[in-house]
């Protein structure tokens, strides 16, 4: 198991992945908005599983310098 | 009608100690004749160490109060020779049921683990159980044990010594003065003792109130608990419904923090409310509505000199998870025998900085929890409110996100990972029994295996040679000789050895394991030994 979180570029066909994010957004009003945010989020978060990985992800999201 | 609550217990009668010429020294005096008082004065007069506990009241609580006990307390009582009054009146569950918005989102069963003596969970009204132990109470004094309630002896002043405790207690009759080698206070999250000695109680208040009520209702509802999130009957907030035995349900509103409590509590307030949540069909009678805001929070130490906090006096969490009066018998569980031995002289006294430190890690592991499930049930901002709705909506197609709803976790076991008195693990086996664990039951033949440990130190040993036992300075090991044949479900060996051939562990009077190897070394073990015991 890979317990270091990819920073580098690794989404196939990322300009398609995008489009469908701007897309699912669509019509749909701020708080819904937030709330699909919320749930891709934890798919997301479900599907990588392993606590370091997120840890790392959550530390780059904020983007802080170290 | 004439409920259990409304009848003195134990009334005030006259003590030879109010016309001592002197004040009267006992060797534990403990304030307050609830679940925790009753559980610590029980645990010490079983052993021979006198207990006097001294309560303003002489009846039992005031309404269902806490209701949910978990595993470990039951096999405590157990231990305090009197579990089965409460499992055969308590009501036994393992289903619930999770609603959002107007809708189950799902359910769950807990599925409980078979080789247990007793179930995950009983619910009992708070009176019912105090009942029980004052009765529990009634009984070792009648076979002679050292051990008495005084109802209505209300503890007005306390001076801490050295070597004692001096207590001035109001009576119907006038004040008398009392003296203790120890003192434990066992007198609530208001704590007098608390107040009266000046100490500290710091933690997290939590802007919210909920209403409680206990309802007497005919309903084919079945034994399950439900909770909601932001149900149509009170949106924006929570509720929880559970049962209790003589058909009382127990009802919990989350009501918001701005709002007028006496108001709230009100019978013209409250009924139309639970008809919104019960239905206009189901006949229903009131017993019981409070209001309260907790708080998670705990004092620094449990240990002042020789006065000992425990239970909500100690520490106080949030009502869900059911840790409350469940970490208040673990209390009583890590201090009686401690103190047992440092009163007989064969162990110092420093063993019970070992209590304050084991209790305060189990306080710190239950806030901790208790905490999260508050601000999952109760978002504090617009974005948790996001998340946790984020959680409930998926949870209700996708069983991933179900582990994440968090609706209270239900109390388990402390295990004292790090305590001073483990010794290191000399075992390549199973996590659940590691040093620092409380001992997880199995089935020998007719009986149990914690029905066989306890009250003082065990060597267990599993498919491995020792002998029948041994004296280390004073203190006394018996020898519990297993193989595991004798669990042909083999749970014993699951649950004890895993892969390893055979062990020996070292069992402290409170059920927890002290040290554990694969054979008998008798240096090893009596250096553990010494150190469970606070020598090294």
């Amino acid at each position: 198991m890979n317990d270091t979180l990819t920073l580098t570029p690794n989404i196939t066909d990322a300009d398609d992945f995008y489009a469908d994010l701007l897309t699912a957004h669509e019509g749909l009003n701020k708080a819904e908005s937030d709330a699909f945010n919320a749930r891709l989020v934890l798919v997301l978060a479900n599907h990588i599983g392993t606590r370091a990985v997120l840890s790392q992800a959550l530390a780059a999201a904020a983007m802080k310098p170290e | 009608m004439n409920k259990i609550f409304e009848t003195p217990l134990y009334p005030y009668t006259r003590s030879p100690d109010q016309d001592a010429a002197t004040p009267v020294r006992r060797k534990v005096v403990i304030i307050g004749a609830g679940p925790v008082g009753l559980a610590a004065a029980i645990d010490l007069a079983q052993q021979g160490i006198e207990a006097v506990i001294l309560d303003e009241n002489d009846k039992v609580s005031f309404g269902s109060r806490a209701i949910c006990f978990a595993k470990r307390p039951l096999e405590i009582l157990d231990r305090l020779g009197c579990g089965d009054p409460f499992v055969d009146k308590g009501v036994q569950w393992n289903v619930g049921k999770v609603f959002f918005d107007d809708r189950q989102v799902y359910d769950f069963n807990l599925l409980p683990e078979d080789g247990h003596k007793r179930p995950a969970f009983i619910n009992l009204q708070q009176y019912y159980f105090e009942e029980y132990l004052v009765r529990r109470v009634f009984e070792l004094q009648a076979e002679g044990a050292p051990i008495e309630i005084r109802g209505r002896n209300k503890v007005e002043a306390i001076g801490t010594h050295p070597d004692h405790v001096a207590l001035e207690v109001d009576t119907p009759e006038g004040a008398y003065t009392l003296e203790a080698d120890w003192l434990i206070a066992c007198d609530g999250a208001n704590s007098p003792t608390r107040r009266m000695l000046g100490l500290d109680f710091v933690g997290r208040v939590f802007e919210d109130n909920f209403l409680i009520a206990d309802v007497i209702m005919e309903a084919d509802f079945p034994t399950e608990r439900w909770f909601w999130f932001d149900p149509p009957f009170n949106k924006g907030q929570s509720a929880l419904l559970h049962k209790q035995p003589d058909n009382v349900w127990r009802i919990d509103l989350q009501l918001g923090w701005d709002i007028d409590k006496e108001r709230e509590k009100r019978p013209e307030n409250v009924i139309p409310r639970l008809r919104e949540m019960l239905g206009n069909e189901v006949e229903f009678e009131l017993e019981w509505v409070s209001i309260y805001t907790f708080q998670c929070r705990r004092m620094e130490d449990f240990r002042h000199g020789r006065v000992l906090f425990a239970g909500d006096a100690a520490h106080q969490v949030s009502p869900f998870g059911a840790r409350g009066a469940n970490s208040g018998l673990q209390d009583t569980d890590n201090l009686a025998w401690k103190l047992k031995l440092v009163l007989d002289g064969t162990a110092p006294e420093t063993l019970l900085d070992s209590y304050n430190q084991e209790r305060i890690y189990g306080a710190d592991e239950n806030i901790l929890n208790s905490s999260r499930s508050t601000d999952f049930i109760t978002p504090k901002s617009e974005m948790s409110r996001t998340l946790r709705d984020a959680v409930l909506d998926l949870s209700e197609h996708y069983e991933f996100a179900r582990p994440l709803v968090n609706s209270g976790r239900l109390s388990v076991p402390c295990t004292y990972d790090g305590s001073s008195l483990n010794s290191a693990d000399a075992l390549d086996g199973p996590e659940r029994t590691r040093p620092g664990s409380s001992c997880p039951d199995a089935t020998l033949g007719d009986g149990y295996l914690l029905d066989q440990l306890g009250d003082r130190f065990v060597l267990l040993t599993i498919d491995a040679d020792a002998p029948d036992s041994f004296n280390e300075d004073g203190i006394e090991v018996t020898r519990l000789a297993l193989s595991v044949k004798d669990d042909p479900t083999l749970d014993l060996k699951r649950r004890y050895l895993g892969e390893a051939d055979g062990a020996v562990y070292l069992i402290r009077p409170d059920q927890h394991v002290a040290a554990r190897r694969p054979a008998f070394d008798e240096h090893h073990f009596r250096a553990a030994l010494r150190r469970a015991t606070g020598k090294e």
